[in-house]
């Protein structure tokens, strides 16, 4: 299908996006990438008046302080792929990326736009939500980070508020002995998940986070040092308390069981270290 | 670039090597400009939601999905469609084994394949050539709806081979 008609703002500066979007509201989406925002209004399923295209706002890159790796909202999903910082610092996200739709739509699509809309099947917010990365966030008020562990609210739901721009994700950089699991399940390689978990054990826990299962990503934390027979019983018992939501394709009693699958094979993959 | 109206902006780019300024309504999204006002329907309007890889074109020396992307986020850019990489000769290896390996079937999918083919190609041109399995991965973002895929990548493989930069698995 068309996309419904809107009006097209190109700001040239942070500013001038934030006052746009403070004047009009809810009339105006931000447009970073489009390659989701671009897709749901083709299909309709969002009308806004104005698309603020933060594209010529110098967000994106790639930088090193200390212990953090900061990458900037419009850095594109091709970016990290191809980023050595985030290969050696970041393994998780580049045993993610590769799950990321396709090279055409890796081109162009971005980590802030991925945050920003909070699709539940998507890789991003279950990767940050591992990490428990900070999220930083700017409006006419002022900046502020938000903690992945806050920042996901719903389906579609996150705590960014009308009138604010997501600018930047801060990763703490891994440390050794850290180790990590990226495992998705789809109908076709660069689907949107029907399962899929990232996990990564650092210190003496293991954060698991389920995605493509509910309606936001699902974190689970378990202490390391337990055997993993223990470590799957409790999970099989937290699983059955957390919201399990079924799709076109498979039902939410699949989906738990697609789920344990995936928790085990996190479990074996990161037990390997942890025996 | 800014909407002046509620109708249409202006924007500037360059079109398999022609640089020019176009006038469109913010909506219409790339594949709709090249096929309705520049007559290029060798980029197809498949799926229209990102999903089929019939529109893909090449933008800034990356492949893109014409249908995720509008002409009014093109300022500046370099845009290259199906016509215009057929025009350089870049696509002759790939196109000779399309034909060769029975590769085309109704045909629909054949532009954006060879465009996504196209951009494996230039990008490995280095020390380490696709396998099979990376060739499929790669192109797994393009559907074929009469469902050819075995034909197309025997066809983007020798391709590379021709071009001297396929493992020989």
């Amino acid at each position: 299908m068309k996309a419904p008609g809107f009006k097209y703002f190109k700001p040239a500066a942070l500013d001038e996006a934030l006052h746009f979007l403070h004047k009009h509201g809810d009339a105006a989406r931000v447009l970073a990438g489009g390659q989701s925002l671009l897709a749901t209004l083709n299909l309709r399923l969002s009308a806004p008046d104005w698309l603020v295209d933060i594209s010529g706002i110098s967000l994106r890159g790639i930088t090193c302080h200390g212990d953090t790796v900061r990458i900037g909202a419009t850095t594109t999903h091709r970016d990290i792929e191809r980023s050595a910082v985030v290969h050696e610092r970041l393994p998780l996200l580049a045993l993610a990326v590769p799950h990321i739709a396709h090279q055409a739509i890796r081109s162009r699509g971005t980590l802030g736009g991925s945050l920003a809309l909070a699709d539940p099947a998507a890789e991003w917010p279950a990767v940050v939500l591992a990490l428990n990365a900070a999220i930083e966030i700017r409006s006419l008020e002022g900046s502020r980070t938000v903690m992945a562990e806050d920042y996901f609210k719903g389906l579609y739901e996150t705590d960014l508020q009308a009138g604010e721009i997501l600018t930047g994700i801060a990763f703490k950089c891994c440390s050794d002995g850290d180790r990590h699991y990226f495992r998705e399940l789809s109908r076709r390689n660069g689907d949107y998940a029907s399962a899929g978990i990232a996990a990564v054990r650092s210190g003496g826990q293991v954060r698991f986070v389920l995605f493509g299962v509910g309606v936001m990503p699902l974190l689970y934390k378990a202490d390391a040092s337990e055997a993993l027979p223990d470590m799957s019983a409790r999970f099989h018992s937290a699983l059955e308390s957390m919201e399990i939501v079924g799709d076109l394709f498979f039902s939410a009693a699949s989906k738990r069981k697609l789920a344990r699958e995936l928790f085990e094979r996190a479990c074996i993959e990161l037990g390997k270290v942890i025996d | 670039m800014n909407s002046d109206d509620e109708s249409t902006v202006a924007v500037t780019f360059r079109l398999n090597g022609v640089d020019g300024t176009h006038r469109v309504q913010p909506r219409t999204h790339l594949v709709d400009f090249l096929r309705d006002s520049q007559g290029l329907v060798g980029t197809r309007a498949g799926c229209e939601h990102g999903v089929c890889g019939a529109c893909t074109v090449r933008i800034d020396g990356a492949i893109a999905r014409g249908c995720l992307v509008l002409p009014a986020q093109l300022e500046g850019a370099d845009v290259w469609t199906i016509e215009g990489l057929d025009g350089t000769g870049e696509l002759k290896e790939l196109q000779e084994a399309f034909h060769q390996c029975n590769a085309v079937q109704c045909g629909f999918c054949t532009s954006g394949m060879l465009v996504t083919a196209s951009q494996l190609v230039v990008e490995s041109s280095g020390d380490t050539p696709p396998d099979r399995a990376q060739i499929r991965e790669y192109m797994s973002g393009n559907l074929c709806r009469c469902t050819g895929y075995q034909s197309i990548i025997d066809a983007v493989k020798l391709a590379l081979r021709a071009k001297g930069n396929t493992s020989h698995d």
